[in-house]
């Protein structure tokens, strides 16, 4: 394979994956809070809920289509730019993303044009009927890519088979019941939500702050606090869940999330913050918390943890034992069905550890001819860049812990002061609307980079899951994307302030008249009454 | 499981290759009208106003449509992984400009309207025109070339996707005349779609134009679709597995012997029943255009529906048991009795395809009953949600 074919293709997934992921979280987060505004106006029948239906819907679509369009591009890009990983695991990983489509994106995609076109040719039940099909339809899509993204970190239920050089589906209900997959699921769909709570909550702030909207701001911050809250706490549970199911599945990840070099004696302490080094094997100025990362790993006292140093050795092992199995292949698919049963047994014994000797393609055409040097070297190719994940996994956790935090004291300040927000709070809000896209691209970056040098964890290099392709051909994609993304972006960007700053538009003076027939039932706390258009204190 | 062993892997074989023929023909068929209506759009609709009912004729159902899109390139990966494997990345420039039109077109869509400048909905609409077209011409193109053979061989050892020639080449050589003339037939096919259903959602002078453009375009599918026809009964090598054909042997293309040369119609005269599909496609072309002339409605849209049908299928049916052959070393081409997903992948995605195929029949079906009826300049200004 061409020098950097395979740098550009990984380059290209990683910006065209994030770029998607900006859309995906908001999506997830909206569609329910849209449907729960919703169901809030159908049982009380409030033009006041309709509005804010109708306005948060405006903003899901716009950024909605961008999510679908960008996907089109992640469920081309395996086959165009990862071939050999198609081919390699297309028996196991093409299986739930097709079911996605089945199940959750043709009902998401099929209804959202009556979610937005069907307010007068609905009954108002069968349209919130709709927009819950919506919603259940974007999260149910996400289970399925989850399921098949655990599956790259934990493959299970699968085998090789010689005959055909590929990894192939042994038993469906264990790839979807992975443990891995169904943490990261849960994980990833609340910090969906809480990004689609912080930008309800932001959005309105900022129309406190400007004295506009007012009732439809305060709705929507009582909405999007008690919301957030339930789904900033479920995803701090549910990234320790995460982390757990790590400490036995992708033991090398949590060793170097943690910039452990060495294994400790258990329970091992959590490095706050610190240096990692990879020529020293250490992490300098490190600060600990005794206990705390052998509960997290292993929920014990007693279980240890390995380190980097022992994972590397573990690693070396497992490539020898891997060269005997590649041998055992090459004289099974030259031999084929004559093969002795001798040699077929070999195989089995070591198959498990085929993807170790593959690691060995990078420096030498055939494993066997594998040098002592070369083996040595594959064995450290199996720690990844230490320092990147150890730093953004603790902003994300920084971050995830700060959501609590904001949503505590939003959800208080609505149930129990009256909807009244101090400026601070309210500017607070405003500023911290990107950092939950920040965390939940930092989960990714964790995830993905730290799974590295494999594309399916212990099965497959990355370095051989290109396709065949030229830098050039790569180049013109890439520059493709760049250019279009980008402009995608700012025409997004545009659009959405621009509706923000318009505010509601629709069913504007049915609400209005059904505010001033209702003020004396809506005043505030304070005595307040609803149109109380000053600026919050 | 043993579940699986209940329907046999040659069997399933036949059947997945089926259903990608259900999804490429699903896709034709909804997607497709969306596809036309884009590429008609700058020469039925003169005025924004106009412009604006055309695209709201498929504003509310575009999204749907294009999941027969997607969910074709999922059951490929899932069903067929080693024809996703090699056919994306050979044809990887061309894949890379239909991503890029599909794209445009959903942010199209929703965002023409979103401002009132004539240069931003100008714009747009040229988006939303190189949305329909592009793509149309390009499947075209590609099942132009499937037809006369991929240069693509699977490494020996490995099994890995190889192909010939630098990036440029690759796409040039996919730019042959044969693969033009496919390209023409399908995007004149989707425009007498497009026109097929604009003359359904519209009326007046839009529904006028849309039918006269359309009765043009119906008449060069015909004769392209005859054309091409006649090139491969005499330019064109066919393929043929020699020797033993295992039917149920593990997906590994190289264990077969394939051999070019003769005819792909030759399957005619071997299974002679396939006429069915070139003739689905005569009569379903020649009753949309008559449709078309005399202001039929419902009946020209389901008459070129069956014409699409049958030019599609005639395709699959006429290949069959190749599903993508490789010029270079026809032994790596891929049929439909070696590049299969394993025999338990395979029953479950069917499971699958069978419990959610008729929810999705019966949601879609539902979803355009509700939006029955014209659409006018009348309803795009009462509803703030149009596009």
């Amino acid at each position: 394979m061409e020098f950097g074919v395979v740098e550009l293709s990984r380059l290209q997934f990683a910006m065209t994956a994030m770029y998607h992921f900006l859309f995906v979280p908001l999506t997830l987060g909206l569609s329910i809070i849209v449907a729960i505004m919703e169901t809030v106006y159908v049982m009380t029948g409030r033009p006041i809920w309709r509005q804010m239906t109708k306005f948060w819907a405006t903003l899901f679509g716009i950024n909605f289509v961008l999510g679908v369009a960008t996907g089109i591009t992640m469920e081309f890009q395996f086959g165009m730019n990862w071939s050999y990983y198609s081919h390699y695991v297309g028996d196991i990983f093409g299986a739930p993303l097709a079911i996605e489509g089945l199940m959750a994106f043709f009902m998401e995609a099929t209804f959202v044009g009556l979610m937005f076109f069907g307010w007068d040719k609905l009954s108002r039940v069968a349209h919130l009927i709709v927009t819950w099909l919506v919603a259940i339809g974007s999260n149910f899509s996400a289970l399925w890519i989850l399921i098949a993204n655990g599956w790259m970190q934990n493959p299970v239920g699968a085998e090789f088979n010689p005959d055909t050089m590929r990894m192939e589906m042994t038993n469906f209900f264990e790839v979807v019941f992975n443990e891995v997959a169904q943490a990261k699921f849960v994980h990833t769909v609340s910090a969906g939500y809480v990004t689609a709570s912080v930008f309800v909550l932001g959005v309105s702030a900022w129309y406190l702050l400007k004295g506009r909207h007012i009732e439809l701001a305060r709705r929507s911050i009582a909405i999007a606090s008690a919301f957030g809250l339930a789904s900033a706490l479920s995803v701090v549970i549910l990234g320790d869940e995460s982390g757990y199911s790590a400490s036995h599945t992708q033991r090398m990840k949590l060793a170097a999330i943690e910039g452990m070099w060495e294994t400790h004696e258990a329970p091992a302490s959590f490095t706050l913050v610190g240096i990692p080094d990879k020529e020293a094997r250490e992490t300098h100025y490190a600060v600990h918390i005794p206990y705390v990362m052998g509960l997290i790993g292993t929920r014990s006292l007693t279980q240890e943890i390995p380190g980097i140093e022992d994972l590397v050795a573990e690693a070396d092992d497992r490539i020898r034992s891997g060269i005997i199995a590649y041998d055992a292949l090459m004289t099974i698919r030259e031999q084929r069905d004559a093969t002795s049963a001798d040699v077929r047994a070999t195989f089995e014994d070591h198959s498990e550890d085929l993807g170790f000797a593959m690691l060995l393609k990078r420096y030498v055409e055939d494993p066997r001819d594998a040098t002592e040097e070369q083996i040595a070297m594959a064995a450290e190719d199996t720690i990844p860049g230490v320092g990147p994940l150890f730093w953004a996994f603790r902003i994300m956790v920084g971050l995830g812990f700060s959501f609590i935090a904001v949503m505590v004291y939003f959800f208080y300040r609505a149930s129990f002061k009256g909807m009244q927000f101090p400026r601070w709070a309210l500017r607070a809000a405003v500023i911290i609307i990107p950092a939950p896209w920040i965390a939940a691209e930092l989960g990714w970056f964790v995830a993905e980079f730290g799974r590295q040098p494999w594309t399916v964890d212990g099965v497959l290099p990355t370095a051989l899951s290109a396709s065949h392709l030229s830098i050039t051909d790569l180049l013109i994609t890439l520059a493709g994307f760049v250019i279009f993304y980008t402009v995608l972006f700012i025409v997004e960007m545009g659009l959405m302030i621009k509706y923000i700053k318009k505010g509601p538009y629709m069913d504007v003076e049915e609400t209005d008249t059904w505010m001033e027939r209702h003020s004396h039932r809506l005043r505030t706390h304070d005595g307040k009454g609803p149109f109380a258009a000053e600026p919050a204190e | 499981m043993i579940l699986h062993e209940l329907i046999s892997f040659e069997i399933l074989r036949v059947i997945w290759w089926l259903l990608l023929g259900v999804l490429l023909i699903g896709f034709a068929l909804t997607d497709g009208f969306d596809m036309g209506v884009g590429a008609l759009l700058p020469f039925v609709g003169k005025t924004d106003t106009e412009r604006r009912v055309v695209i709201n004729t498929i504003g509310p159902v575009w999204e749907g449509n294009q999941v027969w899109f997607i969910l074709g390139g999922g059951a490929i990966f899932a069903a067929w992984p080693p024809l996703y494997a090699v056919s994306f990345s050979g044809f990887y420039l061309a894949m890379f400009l239909v991503l890029a039109a599909l794209i445009l077109r959903p942010v199209g869509f929703k965002y023409r309207s979103k401002r009132e400048g004539a240069r931003w909905r100008r714009n747009w609409d040229w988006a939303l025109f190189v949305g329909g077209a592009v793509p149309a011409l390009v499947f075209g193109v590609a099942v132009g070339n499937v037809l006369q053979g991929v240069p693509f061989h699977l490494t020996p050892d490995m099994l890995m996707p190889r192909y010939d020639g630098n990036a440029i080449m690759k796409l040039l050589l996919l730019l042959n005349p044969f693969a033009l003339l496919a390209g023409v037939v399908s995007l004149s096919m989707l425009l007498m779609h497009g026109a097929a259903w604009l003359g359904l959602k519209t009326e007046g002078a839009i529904q006028a134009r849309a039918r006269k453009i359309g009765t043009t375009a119906g008449l060069v599918a015909a004769g392209g679709y005859a054309l091409a026809g006649l090139w491969l009964a005499l330019g064109i090598d066919g393929y043929q597995i020699v020797g033993e054909i295992v039917k149920d042997g593990p997906s590994n293309p190289l264990y077969s012997d394939v051999m070019r040369g003769g005819s792909w119609l030759s399957a005619y005269g071997d299974r002679p029943w396939i006429a069915i599909a070139p003739v689905m496609a005569f009569v379903g072309i020649a009753m949309a255009v008559r449709g078309l002339r005399v202001g039929r409605e419902v009946s020209t849209l389901l008459w070129s529906k069956l014409g699409i049908t049958g030019i599609i299928s005639s395709v699959g049916l006429t290949m069959f048991p190749f599903i993508l052959p490789s010029t270079v070393d026809p032994n790596s081409s891929l049929t439909v009795w070696d590049s299969s997903s394993s025999h338990l992948t395979l029953f479950i995605m069917l499971v699958c395809a069978v419990i959610f195929m008729p929810l999705i029949l019966a949601y879609t079906s539902w979803v355009y009953k509700v939006l029955w009826g014209k659409v006018t300049e009348d309803d795009i200004s009462k509803n703030a949600n149009s596009y």
